[in-house]
């Protein structure tokens, strides 16, 4: 599988002149408006770097002679609490003791290259081994130094809690590097070599452990790129055309702007990487008068072909791009798939939709910009630095070198911020005024206007029965969205059976481990959709929406053929073939996917409970987040139904997961709780819709994502075992959806085919069932 | 006119236009930016600061209307970062991307001096107006339980 550590290191190819800020931006005329706390275990590369009489074992991580232990951060910090994770993976391997460590969320420095990308759950998994060769390499250089000292032969002595002991002589990691000063190092080679401890011998992996992030979140001490503050800094807002392509000024009038005290002057931007086409920023004193210059700017547009597409005609047109059997990628094609579809007579055939569906991450998405020391500086918070950099470097006319983006913590990432494309307009203002330090924050309506929305989509499911009318026997499964990989890092596609490339998080989900006979899969771009908006990637990608499909499908098809949905789906878990799994990650396959299913009914006492009148439980499962990393996942959702308003309640959501060696329990809990309400909140709060080539809603006023009162009962289990662990930022999300469609039918017979369900559409099924 | 006011106890005189979002007064002028921005609209509780004693959303005040009042921050809640609202959510391990956070504490600080016992509904009622995108409620909930009873406990025992 693609993934994007490969993806990423194949762009970042060309950055490896680009000179280190890590250690060179201390003191570059940064100014915060307060003091740091110094006792934070979180640092920033400005802040708290190592001395340089550190040891650096490797570039994970240094022990500095008072013996406190640094660990390099790739990550972005987003509330995953992702640096307390892995500094757990190397702290563990290296027998540190954990309070010597701290972490550093690094820069786009070369040494990096190839691994700051934060998405797709796959931090932990990929991160795993590295992390724990590197504290190996630490661990066996301590050992070595630390028996040196104490005169015994290394073999004879232990590593623990920073400390190497032979019998009674004990001596510090920081000891060992204040008078040892050792300078070996291991190649990556050498390091995969090391032997690593077993499960068994794990004293911090799968421990309870406060977050190193959260004790400045609850002081208002952290700092997030929207904090970001330079000597001279001038705010700035852009004037957002009507569609997001192919928008030209016709028009500027400022005489209503030059009434706004503080307004400074309008830039219409010139955007060689057309990533903001059509844009004019306003230049304000302050934040505020940015703002209402911004509204009393007028502008006109002339505007792209877009502004008459609606979200039902892109729609209609995946309908009959499906309809064409010569569109798409063929994912799988297996024998005989279409040929039995061809020739039987029992065949059910259902389509499903998901609405457009906004981040809405709650720190609207800024970035500061200034040319500082022969340098073009982005501050700004970011999941994926490398995919923007080379946009940066176009838009500026001038090499990725010359462009360093620093760290901060997101408010919130959830895929918005994947796509750095908000860096732009702010480098391209400041160089409009000749590298002046520019700080340009998006309101929450031009971030909603200039989002990268999750498409929406269309899924056509086909399937085949045998005789009895029990099993089924050939499957022919069509996905159509919009697809942001194709539109922003295309490519890093895969490729299909049949040679073609497709957008592997426009597809995944419905690439299932179920065997029932020969599948055709088809996945198909909705070009209409790629026209319109800049689809985007949004947590749990297509396996949030995918399982929607698939799993009210099967539903479906257990009942119209009067069998157990329970039994029905693990009947279909055998385990063969390509569902067979592979090492290392997806040992067991299926298998695995059968035994969270198996656990969740026995939790919920499947198939045993009486309910009240129009309430019910309802299950799904899926593997989130992809087939190469599975985290078997199975949920179940109980709702209400009230008959008389159409509002589905939902009253109780149950969890069981195998996401293989849990590193951070806590961590893990809170991002299934957060992914399992991600879920519910799309599944009936969320959703806008495409109107004149935009998303409607522009703000809470009409976009109503879940809140503290709409939060169920949650039930959450992980299945223990030590298989290298997989992700946990997303797959919570997938489950969630299909298993609240199957309670509603459950609770009163109607099946619902759009997400998100909403009470209108509740009360049109229940009349079009009374008639 | 300059507009007089105290902060975290500070006396402070800003000169900005009367209809300036508190807000834009706080994070720019006076360096607090503890205090987010999250919405515009008074509608995500993400700017949540004390006018007066009162939660308010510092995103829909302006300036003019806080002459005189006395305002506290998230960095003024407690000089230590110690507000027992603050220590609870470090032991329930609230915060995930932490942006919404300040306000989530500052409107839950105001909640238990209305209700020192909050019951759900309450909870429902005063939080509900507080947006937490990474979904943190469960927590937040058990944060303002266990802030409750340790409120109490301490007042028993003071």
């Amino acid at each position: 599988m693609a993934k994007i550590e490969q993806i990423a290191r194949k762009s970042d190819k060309s950055l490896q002149t680009r000179r280190s800020f890590l250690m060179t931006a201390a003191g570059a005329g940064l100014m915060f408006g307060f003091a740091r706390n110094s006792r934070a275990a979180v640092s920033f590369p400005d802040a708290n770097l190592p001395p340089e009489s550190a040891f650096e074992p490797n570039i994970w991580c240094s022990i500095s002679p008072d013996g406190s232990i640094n660990v390099n951060i790739v990550r972005a910090e987003m509330g995953q609490h992702v640096g307390t994770s892995l500094a757990r993976i190397i702290a563990d391997e290296m027998e540190a003791d954990w309070n010597h460590i701290k972490i550093t969320e690094v820069d786009t420095s070369p040494k990096w290259a190839g691994k700051y990308v934060t998405g797709g759950s796959w931090s932990v998994w990929s991160t795993w081994d590295i992390f724990r060769q590197a504290g190996a390499a630490a661990r066996t250089i301590m050992l070595e130094e630390g028996a040196k000292l104490l005169g015994a032969p290394p073999s004879q002595c232990t590593a623990r809690n920073s400390i190497i002991s032979y019998k009674n002589n004990k001596i510090s990691y920081g000891e060992i590097v204040a008078r040892a000063k050792p300078t070996r190092h291991f190649s990556p080679d050498e390091m995969a070599k090391l032997p690593l401890k077993p499960a068994s011998e794990h004293r911090l992996i799968s421990k309870p452990v406060d977050a190193l992030d959260i004790p400045t979140k609850t002081t208002g001490q952290a700092v997030y790129g929207i904090d970001v503050k330079l000597e001279g800094m001038v705010y700035a807002r852009p004037k957002i055309p009507p569609t997001r392509y192919d928008a030209t000024i016709e028009f500027i009038d400022d005489t209503k702007a030059k009434e706004v005290p503080g307004y400074i002057r309008y830039i219409i931007l010139d955007d060689p990487s057309h990533t903001v086409s059509g844009w004019v920023v306003v230049l304000a004193k302050s934040y505020p008068a940015a703002i209402r210059a911004a509204d009393a700017l007028n502008v006109e547009w002339m505007v792209g072909s877009a502004i008459t597409v609606s979200e039902h005609d892109i729609i209609e047109h995946g309908r009959s791009l499906i309809k064409d059997p010569t569109t798409g990628t063929k994912v799988f094609n297996d024998e005989g798939a279409l040929e039995t579809l061809s020739h039987t007579k029992h065949v059910i055939e259902r389509s499903y939709t998901c609405a457009s569906v906004a981040h809405y991450q709650l720190e609207p998405v800024n970035a500061v910009a200034r040319y500082h020391d022969n340098m073009w500086e982005i501050h700004t918070g970011s999941q994926w630095q490398s995919l923007v950099l080379p946009l940066l470097a176009k838009a500026l006319q001038t090499s990725e070198q010359n462009i360093v983006m620093r760290t901060y913590l997101l408010g919130g990432g959830f895929g918005r911020r994947l796509n750095g494309d908000y860096s732009i307009p702010a480098v391209l203002t400041s160089k409009a005024i000749g590298g002046a330090p520019v700080k340009l924050i998006l309101t929450r309506s031009d971030d909603m206007a200039f989002d990268s929305i999750r498409s929406p989509s269309l899924q056509t499911i086909r399937v085949a029965l045998d005789e009895p009318q029990k099993k089924i026997v050939a499957m022919d499964y069509a996905v159509t969205a919009g697809w942001p990989t194709l539109i922003m890092a295309s490519a890093f596609m895969e490729k299909g059976v049949d040679g073609k490339p497709y957008d592997q998080f426009a597809l995944a989900g419905a690439d299932h481990w179920y065997d029932m006979g020969p599948l055709h899969l088809r996945a198909i771009t909705n070009d209409l959709a790629n026209k319109t908006f800049r689809p985007g990637w949004l947590r749990s990608v297509s396996a949030g929406w995918t399982p929607w499909a698939l799993e009210s499908f099967i539903d479906e098809v257990a009942h119209l053929t009067h069998q157990d949905p329970l039994e029905f789906r693990l009947s279909m878990f055998t385990a063969t073939g390509r569902n067979k799994g592979t090492a290392p990650n997806a040992v067991g396959g299926a298998k695995r996917q059968a035994a969270v299913l198996q656990k969740l009914a026995e939790k919920i006492s499947y198939g045993k409970n009486t309910f009240p009148k129009n309430t019910a439980i309802g299950i799904a499962t899926s593997f989130g987040q992809e087939r190469a990393m599975p985290t078997w996942t199975a949920g179940a959702v109980q709702v209400h139904v009230d008959e008389k308003t159409g509002v589905i309640t939902c009253q109780k959501i149950w969890i069981v997961m195998d996401a293989g060696t849990i590193v951070d329990p806590g961590g893990a809990l809170a991002q299934t709780e957060g992914a399992a309400l991600w879920g519910l909140s799309m599944a009936l709060f969320e959703g806008s819709e495409i109107v004149h080539g935009t998303i409607k809603d522009r703000n809470l006023n009409t976009y109503t994502p879940l809140r503290i009162s709409d939060v169920p009962a949650m039930d959450i289990e992980f299945i223990e075992n030590t298989a290298p662990p997989t992700g946990l930022g997303e797959p919570g999300v997938a489950v969630i959806a299909p298993a609240i469609g199957n309670a509603v039918f459950n609770a009163v017979g109607i099946r619902l085919r759009h997400m998100p369900m909403r009470p209108e559409d509740v009360l049109k099924a229940l009349k079009e069932k009374r008639s | 006119m300059p507009t007089q006011f105290s902060i975290n106890n500070h006396p402070v005189t800003i000169d900005a236009p009367d209809d300036t979002p508190l807000l834009w007064v706080l994070r720019d002028e006076l360096n607090l930016t503890g205090t987010k921005f999250g919405c515009g609209i008074g509608e995500c509780g993400a700017c949540t600061v004390h006018v007066g004693g009162r939660a308010t959303r510092s995103c829909i005040t302006p300036l003019s209307s806080v002459a005189g009042a006395a305002i506290t921050t998230i960095e003024g809640l407690d000089p230590e970062g110690n507000h027992v609202v603050q220590i609870a959510w470090r032991k329930q391990q609230v915060p995930q991307c932490g942006y919404c956070q300040s306000g989530q504490i500052m409107q839950a600080a105001s909640l238990l001096k209305d209700y020192p016992t909050p019951t759900d509904e309450q909870i429902d009622g005063v939080m509900g107006g507080s947006l937490c995108r990474c979904m943190t409620y469960i927590r937040i909930r058990k944060a303002i339980k266990e802030a409750a009873a340790q409120q109490h406990g301490s007042s028993e025992n003071g």
